[in-house]
């Protein structure tokens, strides 16, 4: 698809990236919210009292893996791979307290935030992106 | 009430689907996007330029509108300032999203495709929100 990139998916990444982003204006212009997934689980968990209604917080995590079951079940089942189950503890801990600690993850910063220029979604987006390639790079690296 | 919760649950469906049709369900392309010094592959950036695109768009109707269509007011983040927290946390979060290729929102949407990681994936992800609730908030 992508010349020199073989495993490159860039026409599904587009729509699915369009997807998102439908997902972000209709939060935004209809509910006058931002699209951030971190503040809002841990709104629904009761860690947070900001932002949108516990009941609203609990109906948008619903809908994400409804949403994906049905591209799922359109595309004939997705492969993915995972690492171990202790890995994933292990990072979920650094994700969860990261992204509390840095106001936003990858939808809030990363997509939100970036695309209102917002000079503190830019630094955290790049931060991230440069811990998480260093972090592939030292795997790759030690084995 | 339904106008109050129609766009949050419509708004996960879409995210969740636009998720898994970008392939961001799948850690092995997350982590394949960081590995720049590897086998590069950068189909995350499509999914995140197709967003950011589609988000600026939204962006700019909203000086225009006086208030959302379906609640009473805007409640948008407003801060600028640049603080070691931020960096902190988003170098810390950085580390984790490249150990499991996951962040929070393909956590919760593989919750219907791989069950068991969504699980262990999501409540160490909500152990870690309390740790820095119980260690910064009191």
């Amino acid at each position: 698809m992508l010349p020199g990139f073989p495993d490159a998916s860039p026409v599904d990444g587009l729509a699915g990236g369009v997807l998102i982003g439908l997902a972000g204006a209709l939060l935004l212009l209809g509910a006058g919210r931002i699209v951030g997934v971190s503040g809002i689980a841990s709104r629904a968990v009761g860690l947070s009292s900001q932002g949108m209604s516990k009941r609203s917080a609990w109906l948008f995590l619903v809908g994400l893996p409804l949403g994906a079951a049905v591209v799922a079940t359109l595309k004939g089942g997705l492969n993915p791979e995972f690492v171990s189950l202790p890995l994933l503890a292990v990072a979920g801990v650094l994700v969860g307290f990261g992204a509390r600690l840095g106001s936003g993850c990858t939808s809030g910063h990363g997509v939100c935030g970036v695309s209102r220029f917002s000079q503190r979604s830019i630094v955290a987006t790049l931060t991230f992106m440069a811990s998480g390639i260093a972090t592939v790079a030292v795997i790759g690296a030690v084995g | 009430m339904m106008r109050t919760y129609l766009p949050s649950l419509a708004s996960g469906l879409l995210f969740g689907a636009g998720l898994a049709l970008g392939g961001m369900t799948d850690p092995a392309r997350i982590r394949g996007f960081l590995d720049i010094f590897g086998a590069w592959d950068p189909t995350l950036a499509f999914v995140m330029g197709g967003a950011v695109l589609v988000m600026a768009m939204a962006w700019r109707f909203v000086p225009r509108m006086t208030k959302p269509i379906f609640a009473q007011a805007f409640a948008l983040p407003e801060r600028s300032d640049l603080t070691p927290q931020l960096v902190t946390g988003a170098a810390l979060f950085g580390i984790g999203w490249g150990l499991a290729g996951l962040c929070p929102g393909p956590g919760f949407a593989i919750l219907a495709i791989a069950p068991l990681q969504a699980v262990v994936f999501l409540v160490s992800l909500i152990a870690g929100m309390a740790l820095h609730r119980v260690m910064f908030k009191g």
